[in-house]
């Protein structure tokens, strides 16, 4: 990488230092990651060579942000996407942007790569001007130079060296007019397909480093359980066996190759012994034992508490929903080395710079001698394995000086070791006015945490089995606005009276951390599937009940279109039924409605999904291509968790270990067709789009077979047997 | 020791011959792309083809493959120069995480070399054994009507 050499630059034989940018800008008032991070070179480097680096602390999880991140870049630099270099998370190059999680990555990075990238073009043109005589606006930045009207041109490069290391991105920097923009707004295919459809290399799982040796992990029979004993000798001495590790009950062994070390895997777990366990709840228990934990409530809306509690006609209704895994389709994997001083980590979790911290600390070592760079995997969405790969493999690294271990594990350690979703509980009550409007409303969501990531090296799972272990730090709920549990509890409609309370749940009989949307996913489809149900008893067309409870243009306008194209209203066949829902994710990021057509078989209780119509509004497109792909496998992922998906368990832990105690949907299950609709707002803040389809998804499914099986479903996932008992067949 | 051709090349592999043909094309071949899964014969992601039939590398002994054919999705093209079904899959944007994506592209490459234009319901059965879980379906289906031919409005997916 070629850094941004020092400024200076020599001018009619004088040597000029302080080319014009304003210093001290208060970071605070920057705009996205700029305020952690405001030097443009955090973002953008231009080599001696006219070559672009772009950089962010966000990682690609397969939701495109690479391709997204370089259009924004090119177009303010007016260059080819194509001869953009980006580098992705790394400790020890990227700026620090926390987690890639929360459908931030637009609103956080793009948002700051834009600016520095507005940034280094003024500067650009700026020297180029002082160069040739030329006031800047006169210049063109474009193709890797800077032309003056005239026709003379400098490249890039030779201007590199005119650009100050340190400048800050000023308070105000003038971006390109959307109205002028060629790259944003267009859909670039993505540039990380080709490899990954050939063959190249393109993931963690397939780094294939000089020396490395292959890790596989020997976990307990259950959570909580101890290692008494182990006869480690006859594994140790199988051919290609390195070592076996341990340490508490930590258990792993080494080989040289894959193979061996799955099958040496095998024989350890056999000659493992194990005692106790944590206790789970009976399935049939989960949902009183969560209603009957100590929770700490906290009442995150009360509005109108002044006036007089309005009369009519007071509804009520209590949703719940089970435990839900992330599933990813590759266990998670890590590749470590350790050189006796520096542990260098390759990772697919989604923060690297907590994860250094959770290593560092683990391994007592400075963190400044732990570097950790993202590699993609298997998509995430949310904390799965990936963290605790990785410290398994930094664990054994350090076993192993001088040589890159590869820990990989086994579809049955991310099935059954992974945070799940959290199983939760809402209940909703309001009072139909005399008007048919919502007078009053109250709102209580019960849920254990929605994040349990690094940094603390306790939050990293083997970490938990050492001889000398580090505890779990004690769950903690977040904050609103944003929220974890009660993400999206605060409904978005106009409420003269409000009440909604957050009964947060420190107690976690399974481990459970982020899952994409947290809470969201469980409140709008409480909420939207309540609506429902108030607009029933109002007698009103949902889609309209929605209308007449929404100030919000931006709101009324994906309502509008997305049962505008679904042609809601139009009558449907018999044992078919519409379903309507609508959120905006975090009440502060992307708008989403969705329409559904399913169809239930009443004998089976089996739905299908048979068509979906979205609309959604994420603020400027960068890609519509992306946004479409995120909506769309938004919607069948939260369709295949709200019909399929609940983890399976029994006093002892979970059983889901495979494809075939936790079926999620498969091709036959898709839709027959799925549109996706965007209201692109150029020039408005991006609204990240990644989570809004989740929640309602789920409440869209439940209205529809509502609609078309005249029963009202309050608990995910809704399965046929759940759909079957509420028929009565 | 076991002789294998795979993408039309005759090599000896050092492996015991139950070995998962997976982890010789990946540990043994420098051939990553077939991606483990799940080993357990559930998720498709390790699909490659032999002899023109979709099969699952990650159940499958190198010891029974002796002479047999072997195509993984290294054989249809490069990133550089994809072959038509990788075309099209790139064309449509037909990957998220893209982890499943090779096991997909073979089990195509193997349905369109037995059924040159497969209805609807013939390619969602074909592939109803491989997982994806970004919800990459309708690109995915929309890569294989591409390939196999059939109008791209007619797809059912937003264009």
């Amino acid at each position: 990488m070629t850094a941004l050499t020092r400024r200076t630059l020599l001018v009619g034989g004088a040597l000029l230092v302080g080319i014009g940018l304003p210093r001290g800008a208060r970071a605070d008032a920057l705009p996205g990651s700029l305020k952690e991070a405001p030097r443009i070179d955090a973002w953008i480097r231009i080599g001696e060579d006219g070559a672009v680096t772009v950089l962010t602390g966000k990682a690609e999880l397969g939701q495109g942000i690479k391709t997204a991140l370089i259009q924004v870049a090119a177009e303010e630099l007016g260059l080819e996407p194509a001869s953009l270099r980006l580098v992705t998370a790394d400790t020890e190059l990227t700026p620090d942007e926390g987690y890639t999680a929360g459908s931030h990555s637009m609103q956080d990075s793009a948002t700051a790569i834009r600016h520095a990238a507005a940034a280094a073009r003024a500067l650009l043109a700026a020297a180029a001007g002082r160069r040739l005589g030329a006031a800047p606006e006169t210049l063109t930045v474009s193709g890797g130079a800077v032309t003056a009207p005239d026709g003379r041109r400098i490249g890039f490069g030779e201007l590199a060296a005119a650009l100050e290391p340190d400048a800050a991105v000023p308070d105000a920097v003038q971006l390109r007019d959307p109205a002028d923009h060629t790259i944003v707004g267009r859909p670039l295919p993505r540039v990380d397909i080709p490899a990954k459809v050939a063959g190249g290399a393109a993931y963690v799982q397939d780094i294939r480093a000089p020396g490395m040796v292959h890790a596989r992990i020997v976990r307990p029979p259950r959570p909580g359980a101890r290692l008494v004993s182990v006869e480690t000798g006859a594994v140790a001495g199988r051919p290609g066996v390195i070592r076996v590790h341990r340490d508490g009950d930590f258990l792993a062994v080494l080989a040289e190759r894959e193979y061996a070390a799955v099958t040496a895997m095998g024989a350890l777990a056999r000659v493992a012994v194990w005692q106790g366990g944590s206790p789970v709840p009976e399935p049939d228990d989960l949902f009183p034992d969560l209603a009957g934990r100590s929770a700490q409530r906290t009442l995150i809306l009360d509005r109108g508490a002044g006036t007089p509690a309005p009369a009519g006609r007071r509804i009520a209704a209590r949703y719940r929903r089970r435990y839900q895994m992330h599933g990813s389709i590759g266990p998670s994997c890590a590749v470590a080395e350790f050189d006796g001083d520096r542990l260098t980590v390759w990772s697919h979790a989604q923060g690297m710079f907590p994860l250094r911290k959770a290593l560092a600390e683990m391994l007592g070592l400075p963190e400044a001698q732990v570097r950790c760079i993202h590699v993609e995997g298997s998509g995430c969405y949310g904390h799965n394995g990936a963290d605790d790969a990785a410290g398994d493999a930094a664990l054994l690294a350090r076993a192993l000086p001088g040589r890159p271990v590869r820990a990989q594990y086994t579809r049955e350690q991310e099935h059954l070791w992974e945070p799940y979703g959290a199983a939760m509980l809402t209940e909703a009550a309001a009072v139909l006015g005399a008007d048919g409007r919502i007078a009053d409303w109250d709102y209580a969501v019960r849920s254990p945490t929605h994040l349990t990531r690094p940094p603390g090296a306790g939050q990293l799972l083997s970490a938990r089995m050492l001889d000398k272990p580090f505890p779990a730090p004690p769950p903690k709920a977040l904050p609103q606005p944003e929220g974890g549990g009660d993400r999206n509890a605060i409904p978005l409609y106009r409420l003269p009276r409000a009440r909604v309370a957050h009964d947060f749940v420190a107690d976690m009989p399974l481990r459970v951390s982020a899952l994409r949307s947290l809470g969201a996913y469980m409140n709008v489809f409480s909420i939207e599937s309540f609506l429902d149900e108030l607009a029933e008893a109002a007698g009103t067309d949902p889609v309209a009940f929605r209308l007449a409870h929404l100030d919000d243009p931006r709101a009324r306008a994906v309502i509008e279109a997305a049962s505008g194209r679904f042609g809601w209203g139009t009558p449907l066949a018999k044992g078919s039924g519409a379903g309507f829902a609508f959120a905006r994710y975090k009440n502060l990021a992307a708008y989403c409605a969705l329409a559904v057509e399913v169809a239930v078989e009443r004998e089976s209780g089996r739905v299908r999904l048979v068509r979906a119509h979205a609309a959604v509004d994420a603020g400027e497109v960068v890609n519509p291509h992306g946004i479409r792909d995120q909506i769309e496998g938004g919607i069948i992922q939260a369709m295949s968790w709200s019909l399929f998906e609940a983890v399976a368990h029994d006093a002892e832990g979970p059983t889901s270990r495979d494809w075939s105690t936790y079926p999620i949907a498969r091709f036959p299950d898709v839709p027959d067709r799925l549109d996706v609709h965007l209201i692109d707002r150029p020039g408005s803040p991006f609204l990240g789009a990644g989570e809004v389809a989740q929640g309602p998804t789920a409440a869209a499914l439940a209205n529809a077979i509502r609609q078309a099986a005249g029963v009202r479903l309050r608990e995910l996932p809704m399965r046929p047997e759940l759909v079957k008992a509420a028929i009565g067949v | 020791m076991p002789t294998l051709t795979v993408n039309g090349r005759r090599q000896v592999v050092a492996a015991e011959p139950e070995t998962p043909l997976l982890y010789v094309l990946r540990d043994e071949l420098g051939l990553d792309g077939a991606k483990f899964g799940c080993g357990l014969g559930q998720c498709g992601a390790c699909t490659v083809e032999v002899e023109g039939r979709a099969v699952l590398s990650c159940l499958t002994p190198v010891g029974v493959l002796e002479g047999r054919a072997v195509t993984t999705v290294e054989g249809l093209g490069t990133p550089e120069h994809p072959g038509p079904l990788q075309a099209a899959f790139i064309a449509e944007n037909a990957a998220q995480c893209g982890y499943c994506i090779a096991g997909m592209v073979m089990r195509a490459h193997a349905l369109l070399r037995a059924v040159p234009h497969p209805s609807e319901a013939e390619i969602r059965e074909a592939l109803r054994f491989n997982l994806c879980r970004c919800g990459t379906h309708m690109r995915i289906l929309a890569a294989v009507r591409r390939a196999a031919g059939h109008d791209p409005a007619a797809t059912g997916a937003t264009p």
